[in-house]
């Protein structure tokens, strides 16, 4: 790695670990129900909502009402985002006519912005309509990762309380953590993007002249250029903040008026992780020992920055094939060289690769350049980091609710290692709690494979791969992998708008997220009612660097056993052919 | 049951309305009153008339232009209505045979067929990629030179007016606007 590709990994760690403390305390404030400096502007916005919708926030709801409520709240959000993409040939801010969707996109494209999966089987700009961006879309942006916050804050109670049925009240940690966390954050990002030239209009697209004319496929004569463009900045804003992913272009932050500039994209890059890492810290502040959350945080970054460094030494070495053709791929201080294919010219390799595995650690799933252009190793990584269960960060709450749930496999397995009950954080950890901590960790890994094994096998998910060999199957294998773990960030040459992909993805979708939020909810609901047992001599601390290590060991083993063989038929294969060839 | 949907109903209408209404429109205001240019789409105002964004690639290919990123929008490159990348593997046949027909156009215009800076062979992300790398400008100063009669100091020269470095001197990478550049050179054709 060349000096400035350091300094630039350096700078995005450094900010990123300042916020963590600031934005995980005020979080904290948020969901523990005490005031925040926002109440004096907010505070009238939140009880006039209570009062519209008829929510008493003093009423508590035990595991299964607030798993109904959670579960109602999706089914709506998913017939709403349906029912807008079907009929938004006529409905309003629609500049471009563009018709309905059709109907097993639209399926696909509801489950995925309600399960904050994000992924796009479509290209926004020839697609959606800006009321469908915005009244549809947007609004999903905020509500999936104010309801995954609201689950994992519903977990932590369960560590927390003791000997009661209630774990909180979804509606008030749904409201509170859009109108505190959510709205303010990406308010100040958009405008930050704004200033840095993503668009924010309702004009329709413009036509402007070509400089030099062209032809198209044909043969006829292009001499314009029509620009799309749209309410941009606001959507970009949430969807990098609540990790949804789902951009506004078809080909998302690699487009120039998604992210136009080095700092909008250190802006963008930095909320994908900003909320999950913070949210660590919210976890050690509720249960009463912040070292609790660091550990977990450590945990994370152990995995991520390994990785990292992984990913931009193989993208920044290039594409072998390209050097025998005489193509000059070394880093100089006049271009940033390595593998350019699907990367844009300000970001170089080090923006693309930092954001690739920022986008797959959390369950972001936005791209700044194409990742079905990585190299076979700097592709690997991304993929596997999705196929650890979205828990390296993940999706805001999601990710956190998913990495204790690795958390309490850990304390079991050590439990068994020196014979006494497992514990954490004061709960005893029980076979029912063990039962549920496997279901959600086990459901996904299993939907990837079978999921990946079946479209592999029919002919309607072999048809639409575009890339020959080995690289076709890690199509194949990245979408499910995206999907099944609510991630959204694609091989984007795989066909995926199809009847059979729009389908198979769309139940993996709700696989990866239901199957993991209810066994985690039943969880939160088990271990609220449990009483609280004082640490003793043989109690295992969580938040020591042995922990820590025990932790990242149970994240990997199960990663790496699960899919090692899989990886090995796609991206290694991959390698050994390109390196084999010189 | 019937309590809950009905909460959620609600809840939802009013998210739509805060999230979905309020919140777009108040930072398209904010946007339109503040940044008015960046907000519509960086245009550029050339001779009265809008020639094209800051911010969006175009197609280039006659010799006394400098050419961009490859671009694999379709039907046209630089097509801003439907951005697309390559998305091909690295050993896909087409990726090899892309950058063999950009490196034969380059070569064709006099240039050698040897250490070609790699950004200008291959295919940007979004295909409207409105950059090059320095070392991709630099390189096709002989053959824009020689296609407008002009010393290849003077389009150095303009090379290095349009070159950015990197933002903050950190940030990015240093980078040359090629839709400016060309801009630029047809401008000194005028003066």
């Amino acid at each position: 790695m060349t000096v400035n590709e350091l300094l630039q990994l350096s700078l995005y760690l450094g900010i990123l670990l300042a916020c963590v403390k600031p934005l995980g305390i005020y979080m904290a404030r948020v969901y523990s129900g005490s005031t925040t400096w926002l109440e004096r502007i907010l505070g009238p916005v939140e009880r006039l909502l209570y009062r519209l919708c008829g929510i008493d926030k003093s009423v508590e709801m035990t595991w299964r009402q607030y798993s109904l409520a959670v579960l109602s709240f999706s089914l709506l959000s998913f017939l709403t985002v349906y029912a807008f993409q079907r009929t938004q040939g006529w409905l309003p801010l629609n500049p471009q006519s563009l018709s309905a969707v059709s109907p097993d996109s639209s399926f696909n494209t509801a489950v995925s912005f309600t399960t904050n999966t994000n992924w796009q089987g479509y290209g926004g700009e020839t697609t959606m309509s800006y009321l469908t961006q915005m009244a549809a879309l947007t609004v999903q942006n905020f509500a999936s990762a104010a309801a995954g916050m609201a689950v994992l804050m519903a977990l932590i109670r369960g560590f927390t309380r003791h000997t009661t049925e209630t774990i909180g009240n979804f509606w008030v940690d749904l409201l509170r953590g859009t109108l505190y966390v959510l709205v303010p954050l990406s308010l100040v990002l958009a405008v930050a993007l704004v200033s840095q030239g993503v668009v924010q209009t309702f004009d329709s697209y413009h036509e402007v002249a070509l400089l030099q004319p062209t032809t198209d496929a044909e043969g006829k004569a292009v001499t314009t250029q029509t620009i799309a463009v749209g309410p941009v900045a606001s959507q970009v804003a949430i969807k990098q903040l609540g990790t949804n992913g789902g951009g506004f272009f078809n080909v998302n932050s690699a487009h120039p008026l998604e992210n136009p500039t080095p700092l909008s994209n250190l802006l963008q890059v930095l909320s994908i992780l900003l909320i999950p890492a913070a949210l660590c810290f919210t976890f050690g502040e509720m249960v009463g020992d912040r070292r609790q959350g660091w550990a977990v945080l450590a945990a994370m970054m152990l995995i991520f920055v390994p990785l990292l460094v992984v990913t931009t030494i193989a993208e920044q070495t290039g594409n072998s094939r390209l050097a025998q053709l005489g193509v000059e791929q070394a880093a100089s201080d006049r271009q940033a060289g390595g593998n350019m294919e699907g990367k844009e010219a300000r970001f170089g390799i080090v923006n693309s690769t930092l954001w690739a595995v920022a986008t797959t650690a959390a369950s972001n799933g936005s791209v700044n350049s194409m990742h079905d252009s990585f190299t076979p190793l700097g592709g690997l990584v991304p993929m596997w980091l999705m196929q650890l269960g979205e828990v390296i960060f993940g999706g805001v709450g999601s990710g956190l609710y998913g990495m204790l749930m690795f958390a309490i496999v850990a304390v079991f397995l050590s439990g068994l290692m020196v014979g006494r009950t497992p514990e954490y954080l004061g709960k005893k950890i029980g076979a029912f709690e063990m039962k549920m901590a496997s279901l959600a960790i086990l459901f996904p890994c299993a939907m990837v494979l079978v999921g990946t094994a079946v479209a592999v096998v029919a002919p309607s998910g072999r048809e639409t791969i575009f890339n020959p060999g080995p690289h076709g199957f890690s199509e194949v294998l990245y979408a499910v992998s995206s999907a099944s773990n609510n991630n959204g960030s694609a091989f984007a040459g795989l066909g995926a708008n199809t009847p059979f992909y729009n389908a198979l993805l769309g139940l993996a979708m709700l696989v990866g997220r239901f199957w993991v939020m209810l066994p985690v909810l039943a969880i939160a609901g088990s271990l609220a009612a449990k009483k609280n047992v004082p640490a003793g001599p043989g109690t295992l601390p969580t938040h020591t660097p042995l922990f820590v290590v025990l932790l990242v060991a149970v994240v990997i083993v199960v990663g790496a056993l699960s899919f090692f063989p899989a990886l090995a038929l796609g991206p290694i294969v991959e390698h050994l052919l390109m390196t084999a060839a010189n | 049951m019937i309590a809950q949907l009905r909460t959620a109903a609600l809840v939802l209408l009013a998210l739509t309305i805060l999230t979905g209404g309020v919140y777009p429109l108040i930072v398209t205001t904010i946007a339109q009153l503040v940044f008015p240019t960046q907000a519509t789409g960086s245009l550029i105002q050339h001779r009265e008339r809008v020639t094209g964004s800051e911010l969006i690639g175009q197609p280039f290919s006659q010799p006394e232009y400098f050419w961009g990123r490859l671009s694999a929008t379709a039907p046209f490159p630089y097509n801003a209505a439907a951005s697309s990348g390559s998305n091909l593997g690295p050993l896909h046949p087409l990726l090899k045979d892309a950058v063999e027909a950009r490196l034969a156009a380059l070569e064709a215009g006099g240039a050698a067929r040897a250490a070609v800076p790699v950004d200008l062979v291959t295919a940007s992300g979004s295909g409207l990629d409105p950059h090059i790398s320095p070392a991709a400008a630099e390189f096709q100063v002989p053959r824009v030179a020689a296609a407008r009669k002009m010393t290849t100091e003077a389009v150095f020269a303009l090379v290095r007016q349009s070159t950015e470095g990197r933002q903050f001197g950190i940030l990015g990478e240093p980078r040359v606007n090629v839709l400016r550049l060309n801009l630029a050179l047809d401008q000194h054709l005028v003066n």
